[in-house]
């Protein structure tokens, strides 16, 4: 990992992650820069999803360090900690909507809780996001369980843009989506990052996502950051695994 | 790097500018809205209005849609205010925000007459459906039962060990604690009333007849109903939710004899030996009471007991308990395999298993009570 990022946005620090006793992340350092559009890749298991979630304080971490927006999340005091939290937004694997909420509900419940406006701004901003992330209108007052898979990552989508955060968390936003509806989806990122401004932190899987939509990429492999930098970088790295990932046969096939 | 945004009215040629400065985001909405709202009524006033943005410092969704929706309502026949001094990086959001069409209302119920009607109605038809749904499932489960009988080898024994563990060994220590309670109070309470008469003695029949009888088997129902029973139709609601059930069913697997049969047999077997052991409890309770209270002599207790008790009061009651843990086994299944996908209805539907449970429990004992009477048992 290179030294230290100016301008970071998350900054991690020697952070290790013990599930009993297998080390998950082991003295794992990371900066995300602001403004950027980070790939985080690895190996299945490998903890991409547990780097996430210590990051948002869902896993508790054994040592290192954490600030995000320049505040060290330990030493933050619960409002201090609440402010981050409406600062960013997350977009879990599954979605994770309310599921006794409609489709409106889900968008409006974090926008309702922290900011004091009228049900018709909310319903507005509402139907904003859904027409962002590419869903009509009369999806919002579907249940969840209604909802495919793909239309569910974009409910959690909006969701997660809910109150235009700075920072999202996408926790592979494109699985299980259809190649187009992927595409859209990474334009539909790269979009929001020009408009908004957003960093975003995106845990993916997709060949096609790292290459049309990251600005940087960072690779897990045993528990530490074993590359990060951008796509050439990532390309001309001895690693046997981003050998193999990178130049693999389907790497080959979105290269062309 | 947060500035309060205004809305500022200026006079600029023949028209109006209405000026917007600060930082436009979710974090000023409130403000905003108020702001957009007053300059709403310019309306018509002038002819030609025009919003100017160039000394925003700051855009996200909620003030682009709210410059919109501001655009949209000084908007008159084609006359539209133009956005002056728009960002380069900000025109794209604003191009965003200007597809949004006008959206329709959410849905409000109103509460009527014929609405409320119509409620009723649907909750008949639904006790219809829910003793449809009993039968159905108490067919699907004997007909798994004849096929497990033909081919013994099919019968999910470590499943059905492993439910047997769960509902009976787990359950010993609650159900001895609160009959053995029972007993107690039942004996302080009799000799406490039985003592005017100077019928303390009789204490030891009521005893007897009451809990083996009734309250034994009655009451550890209704604490399996409580914790088995709410427990089964967790389990099988979530695997529903999941998606689990169909995936067994793809398989080639009977749902009914894979989850459902080792459940109803493991309540089965462990209801009446739950009752035998809950009754031994409370007439230990209520001999110990009856001892150190009522000062009836343990010996006077167990000689009491002889001949007031006769096998047929025991046996009553030991033929209800796997009637009974049928019927709960039986509407907690139902109510499991009937949740929806939300987990209010997973929430609704553990309920519903618990109080049906239990009524369908009393509607039972009830029943017996009147078939037992009449075989003069």
């Amino acid at each position: 990992m290179a030294g230290e990022v100016q301008n970071a946005i998350i900054r991690v620090r020697d952070i290790s992650v013990q599930f009993g006793s297998t080390k998950v992340l082991d003295g794992l350092n990371l900066d995300v820069k602001r403004g950027e559009i980070l790939g985080f890749v690895g190996p299945s298991g490998a903890g991409k999803s547990v780097l996430t979630r210590t990051i948002i304080g869902l896993v508790p971490k054994v040592s290192g360090r954490i600030e995000v927006f320049g505040i060290d999340l330990d030493a933050a005091s619960s409002s201090e900690r609440r402010a981050v939290e409406r600062r960013w937004g997350i977009l879990f694997q599954q979605g994770a909507l309310f599921s006794s909420l409609t489709v409106r509900q889900n968008i409006q419940f974090p926008v309702r809780e922290y900011l004091n406006v009228t049900q018709r701004l909310l319903d507005e901003i509402t139907f904003a996001k859904l027409g962002m992330v590419g869903l009509r209108p009369e999806v919002a007052d579907r249940f969840p369980s209604e909802l495919s898979g793909g239309m569910i990552k974009r409910v959690a989508l909006a969701r997660a843009l809910a109150l235009d955060p700075e920072l999202v968390f996408l926790d592979e936003p494109t699985s299980g989506l259809d190649p187009i509806g992927a595409g859209d989806f990474d334009e539909l990122v790269r979009t929001l990052q020009r408009t908004l401004g957003l960093t975003v932190f995106m845990v993916t899987h997709d060949l096609d996502s790292l290459y049309t939509a990251c600005d940087r990429i960072a690779v897990l492999g045993n528990g530490k950051i074993i590359a990060a930098g951008s796509m050439a970088d990532m390309q001309a790295s001895q690693h046997p695994w981003l050998r193999a990932y990178f130049h693999g046969k389907r790497a080959r096939a979105v290269m062309g | 790097m947060n500035v309060d945004p205004t809305l500022e009215r200026m006079a600029r040629g023949n028209g109006l500018a209405l000026c917007a400065t600060g930082t436009w985001t979710a974090r000023f909405a409130g403000e905003l809205e108020q702001m957009v709202s007053d300059a709403e009524r310019l309306r018509g006033s002038r002819p030609n209005i025009s919003i100017d943005v160039s000394q925003v410092s700051r855009l996200d969704t909620f003030g682009a849609w709210l410059i919109e929706r501001l655009r949209r309502s000084l908007t008159q026949g084609e006359a539209e205010p133009r956005i002056a001094g728009l960002s380069a990086d900000y025109s794209s959001l604003v191009d965003e925000v200007r597809r949004v069409k006008a959206m329709p209302a959410a849905d409000t119920a109103t509460v009527t007459i014929t609405g409320m009607l119509e409620q009723v109605g649907r909750t008949m038809a639904g006790i219809g459906g829910t003793i449809v749904g009993l039968i159905d499932m108490l067919g699907g489960v004997l007909a798994a039962s004849a096929r497990v009988m033909t081919h013994p080898r099919s019968l999910r024994l470590t499943s059905t060990v492993h439910h047997l563990e769960q509902v009976c060994w787990r359950a010993v220590p609650i159900v001895v604690l609160i009959t053995f309670l029972i007993g107690c109070i039942i004996s302080q309470q009799g000799i406490f009333h039985f003592r005017k008469f100077g019928a303390d003695i009789f204490v030891v029949d009521m005893l007897g007849v009451l809990v083996l009888r009734e309250i034994g088997v009655l009451l550890v129902a209704i604490m399996v109903a409580g914790r088995s029973g709410s427990a089964y139709t967790a389990e099988l609601g979530s695997m529903k939710m999941r998606e689990e059930i169909d995936a067994l069913r793809t398989m080639g697997f009977d749902p009914i004899e894979v989850l459902i049969l080792p459940r109803m047999l493991a309540l089965i077997i462990a209801l009446p030996i739950l009752a035998f052991l809950g009754a031994m409890a409370a007439l230990y309770g209520g001999g110990l009471v009856a001892w150190l209270y009522g000062g009836v002599e343990p010996e006077a207790f167990l000689l009491r007991l002889r001949d007031a008790i006769s096998i047929d009061h025991f046996t009553v009651g030991i033929i209800k308990a796997p009637v009974m843990a049928a019927v709960i086994g039986i509407v907690a299944c139902v109510e499991g395999l009937a949740v929806q996908g939300s987990a209010e209805s997973l929430g609704q539907h553990t309920t519903s298993s618990v109080v049906k449970g239990i009524f369908f429990v009393i509607v039972m004992d009830g029943v017996f009570a009147i078939f037992f009477a009449s075989i003069g048992m």
